[in-house]
């Protein structure tokens, strides 16, 4: 217990300092983004990693959250902390009444079923053009406040967006060290056997699943103010696609695996910058063999290369 | 009688758009027949077969038929490939860590196209000209008909296959239980070979008469996956009829959904439609109910 | 006294050097294209003009003596990379303006970055909220869909015609100009019989036409970029539909008779002058500009310089304008390209104001229709 407190302290503390060194450049503006992607890819990972559900459809409650604070703040005025927290709770409801149905499927029909919910959700964006603008955007969302303070420069946005994010890997943190933490992995290791033991599995799925939903609402929230113009070519199925690599790469069932993975993925174009056309080919390529030599993802296949690479010294046991 | 006209019309025009799903969808069914792996890939050997084949005629200059046996053969190359290098090693894998692969294989496949061929919309020659022929009030191309055609051999011959074949029954046997088949002797390592081989072949030849309709570039393949993934949930994933039915009522009515209720909806009705088979009747319209063994 | 030349020898060295090195130091431009995605029809070919135009300014001695620096990103048609690069490009490569990016999505999402930054734009694309309320930074070189559509119904009400059908893609593009094609129908005495879309992506649109056949229009406007419209035209000739059809500027190029084939015979569509460079009368302004950009696209690239490329042209062109007189600072190239009258560029004669941004009139279109596989005008 005490070395995960260290472990978030230390993590907390980075992330504090983190923009300093940057001076104000861009990059502070991309580590907003690694922000937001990683609570998204903390929900999924709630879901996939430890209960165990395939999605491909989380950019739907992404989009939702964004298009809901939007639309709310921009056709009807309401006050921007009010209008996040409405559409979270309303997302997070839909995501209750759709999560049951979803749910009682597995494997595959799951995973197209959560496609299919995603991809009709991003029509609705679409077509929706006297709500939503529809594929011109939705512009001149504004910012979020607090009294005299506005959060529009890339530095407030930063410490605003990573202060929701750490509150949502402490609740993750918790979650998974509880007795619910428990359940979830029972019902990933095998659903039937939890049932046995008591666990009421489809209750404790799509608990999980509305959770996921409501971290992913409030990021769709605080994604649409700090860029304040959304569009629905943000949250299409390879949106949630890239969110899958993310927390595939990070490291399935680990908090700090979907930060990880958040943080690669959101960097990786400007590393590929020189590369150009060619990222997408390393990207696929990326995912391929990730999942091939390194199921675990980096938090845990980095460690283990570590000592492939370092000698045993002597042995400890026979 | 306009009405009667147009109906007609809309019913016609889905049954092609429905032919081609259930071509895409019979190849998804082959391989999760035989592997139980959805191939997320397999909207990009249809692409690959139509841009495969413009690339003979224009650049190697071949005769339309010469290129087209090129361009199947090459994207059965390309399904041997994957099926080496990515779904071999993975032999226990998880459904997310397969889903995953051939996510992200589509991704490279589209990519190297996209590298290649560049990002342009190239059109192929209709195999038998343009002209328009009139049928029950409404009118369809001979291209179509090369569709119906080659959908009819495709439903014979796979029945052909699957049922008066050893390959085919042995197939079967692994789709019914890996092990047992094993046990019996089946090289199962060997079937999902062959199953790659014939869902490739099968998916570019799509691809192909597909492309004179429908034009071909890079990224065509990824919602004609979709939708032939759909078919095949419809028919309830079996290698014969039910599929090819679940794409023309698929096809049908995304058709009647376009031209009566909504045009931008029309994708939305597809995948709706896909919820409900999903909800109430998960093993697909045609299939009597599973069971499971935990 | 020996000392005292050495000092002053190296200072002036010294001050020499530091002068030929700011006198050296290029003028950094930035780009942001979607050469990628969905867009990439778009973006490329602008990206092309802009580094082809930039190359032969500089190989013509540059600006004021100095090189201009082009630095291009690709941001995929996605609006949340636009804003990640438009801010790479202003705090870290430190440019004193930027051209496009190439989709309306894109540039409304860049647009409150460039104003907090005080940066100029001159955006490559066409919807009309970008220079309608009139940002101080913000420019834009490619025609407003307001001026295709009054174009088309200009056409129809010259031709007694007032019932039509629309049938718009369900993208930026096509959202945009279904919403100029409905508030501007009124003004032409035009009634819509019929609103239809079609996805970006696909492939069959008999349903649709179908539908507009059994209705009572009196023409069709199609309104997308390619490949859509080809496959309309196709699927228009195969239901025997006879109506007229007219296309956009987003499909005025080669390439839309290339995938139509015989389906293209007849259809019309409003494009800028550079389809038609050698038709023009010698005494239209913009004929030598066209003519050499069509000729230097052709020889750089191998391929037909079009309309879209012609917007990056542009906006290099007069961004260049604009330095030459108003300096290098950012305030001083935005105020320069404010007073910028009569630039006789690719998309048009430009006139910028402090009340106009987009600078172009109706005259930037003309109507062309497709004979014999190869573009006409329509008198």
């Amino acid at each position: 217990m005490k070395s995960d407190k260290l472990k978030f302290l230390i993590f907390f503390l980075l992330v504090i300092v983190a923009p300093l060194p940057l001076a104000g450049g861009y990059l502070v503006n991309v580590l907003i983004f690694v922000g937001i992607n990683g609570m998204l890819a903390l929900g999924l990972n709630l879901l996939l990693g430890y209960a165990g559900q395939i999605s491909l459809g989380q950019a739907a409650f992404f989009g939702l959250g964004a298009y809901g604070s939007g639309v709310l703040t921009t056709q009807f005025a309401m006050n921007p902390w009010l209008a996040m927290l409405v559409v979270a709770v309303c997302v997070a409801a839909f995501a209750f009444a759709v999560g049951f149905p979803v749910l009682r499927l597995k494997g595959h029909y799951l995973a197209m079923a959560t496609l299919g919910v995603g991809i009709i959700v991003h029509i609705a964006f679409n077509e929706t053009i006297d709500l939503t603008g529809g594929p011109s955007g939705l512009s001149g969302i504004p910012s979020l406040s607090i009294g005299s303070l506005v959060f529009d420069t890339d530095l407030k946005n930063y410490y605003l967006v990573w202060g929701f994010a750490l509150v949502a890997m402490l609740l993750s943190l918790n979650l998974v060290n509880s007795r619910v933490g428990r359940g979830l992995r029972a019902i990933h290791d095998s659903e039937v056997a939890a049932r046995v033991m008591g666990v009421n599995a489809r209750l404790m799925k799509v608990q999980v699943f509305t959770l996921s939903a409501f971290i992913s609402a409030i990021a769709g929230s605080l994604y649409c103010h700090t860029m304040t113009f959304i569009s629905p070519s943000s949250f299409g199925f390879h949106f949630s696609v890239e969110l899958l690599t993310m927390v595939v790469i990070g490291g399935l069932g680990s908090v700090y695996g979907s930060i990880l993975g958040a943080l690669l993925l959101t960097m990786l174009p400007e590393m590929l910058r020189a590369f150009q056309d060619y990222d997408i080919i390393f990207y696929g390529l990326l995912l391929v063999s990730m999942t091939i030599y390194m199921p675990g993802g980096l938090v845990r296949g980095i460690p283990l290369l570590f000592r492939c690479l370092i000698p045993a010294r002597g042995s400890q046991n026979a | 009688m306009e009405f009667l006209n147009q109906t007609a019309q809309y019913v016609i025009s889905g049954l092609a758009t429905g032919a081609i799903y259930a071509l895409i969808g019979l190849s998804f069914a082959i391989i999760f027949n035989s592997t139980g792996i959805i191939n997320f890939a397999q909207g990009e050997f249809v692409m690959l077969g139509g841009v495969l084949t413009i690339f003979s005629i224009t650049t190697l200059q071949l005769p339309i038929l010469a290129a087209v046996v090129v361009a199947v053969a090459v994207t059965t190359l390309v399904g041997v490939v994957f099926e080496r290098l990515a779904i071999r090693p993975l032999k226990d894998a998880t459904p997310l860590a397969l889903i995953i692969i051939t996510i992200g294989a589509s991704i490279l496949i589209r990519g190297l196209v996209m590298l290649l061929w560049g990002k342009d919309t190239q059109a192929l020659p209709a195999f038998s000209g343009n002209d328009p022929i009139n049928f029950a009030g409404a009118t369809l191309l001979p291209q179509h008909l090369w569709i119906f055609g080659v959908t009819l051999l495709v439903i014979v011959g796979s029945r052909l296959f699957f049922h008066h074949t050893i390959s085919g029954k042995a197939m079967r046997a692994c789709s019914f239980n890996r092990r047992a088949a094993n046990l019996v002797g089946i090289s199962v390592g060997r079937m999902v070979l062959l199953s790659f081989v014939i869902s490739s072949a099968l998916g570019s030849l799509a691809g192909v008469i597909i492309a004179p309709l429908t034009m071909t570039s890079y990224d065509v393949g990824v919602m004609l996956g979709l939708k032939g993934f759909c078919a095949a949930i419809m028919g309830g994933m079996g290698s014969g009829f039910g599929t090819v039915l679940g794409g023309l009522i698929l096809g049908i009515l995304e058709s009647l959904g376009a031209g009566l209720i909504s045009s931008g909806y029309k994708d939305a009705i597809a995948f709706f439609i896909l919820l409900l088979i999903l909800f109430i009747r998960p093993q697909g319209l045609f299939k009597k109910g599973e069971t499971d063994r935990v | 006294m020996k000392k005292l030349i050495t000092t002053a020898l190296v200072s002036i060295s010294l001050c020499c050097l530091s002068c030929a090195a700011l006198a050296a130091a290029p003028i950094k431009i930035g780009a942001l294209f979607a050469v990628t995605g969905p867009a990439s029809f778009l973006g490329e070919p602008e990206r092309n003009s802009a580094q082809m135009v930039v190359d032969e300014i500089n190989k013509a001695g540059g600006v004021k003596g100095r090189k201009l620096e082009l630095i291009t990103y690709d941001t995929g048609g996605d609006a949340t990379k636009a804003v990640q690069l438009a801010n790479k490009l202003i705090k870290n490569d430190h440019v004193v303006a930027i051209i496009g990016p190439s989709t309306t999505g894109d540039t409304m999402a860049v647009i409150p970055v460039v104003e907090r930054a005080q940066i100029p734009l001159i955006s490559c694309s066409a919807g009309i909220k970008i220079t309608e309320p009139v940002k101080k930074n913000v420019f834009k070189t490619a025609q407003n869909d307001t001026l295709a559509v009054a174009r088309i119904y200009q056409q129809l009400k010259k031709e007694k015609k007032s019932r039509v059908a629309i049938l718009t893609v369900s993208d930026s593009f096509g959202s945009s100009g279904r919403e100029q094609l409905k508030s501007q129908a009124a003004k032409y005495g035009m009634q819509i019989v019929s609103d239809d879309t079609y996805g970006p992506k696909d492939t069959d649109m008999t349903a649709q036409l179908t539908k507009i056949r059994g209705s009572q229009a009196q023409a069709v406007i199609c309104w997308g970029t390619n490949p859509g419209p080809a496959v309309v035209a196709r699927n228009a000739k195969q239901l025997g539909l006879t109506l007229p059809l007219y296309m956009s500027h987003g499909v005025s190029s080669k390439k839309f008779i290339d995938l139509a084939g015989e389906a293209a015979e007849g259809v019309r569509l409003p494009s800028g002058k550079v389809l038609v460079a050698d038709l023009l009368p010698k005494s239209d302004k913009q004929k030598a500009a066209l003519l050499s950009y069509v000729k230097d696209y052709q020889r750089h690239f191998k391929a037909e310089g079009d309309h879209f490329g012609g917007h990056a042209w542009d906006a290099v062109m007069m961004l260049k304008g604009a330095i030459e007189r108003g300096g290098d600072t950012p305030a001083g190239i935005r105020n320069a390209l404010e007073a910028t009258r009569g630039f006789a560029g690719i998309g048009g004669v430009f006139n910028y104001s402090p009340k106009d941004h987009a600078g172009l009139t109706q005259d930037a279109f003309v109507l062309v229709e497709v004979r014999n596989k190869d573009w006409t005008l329509v008198k």
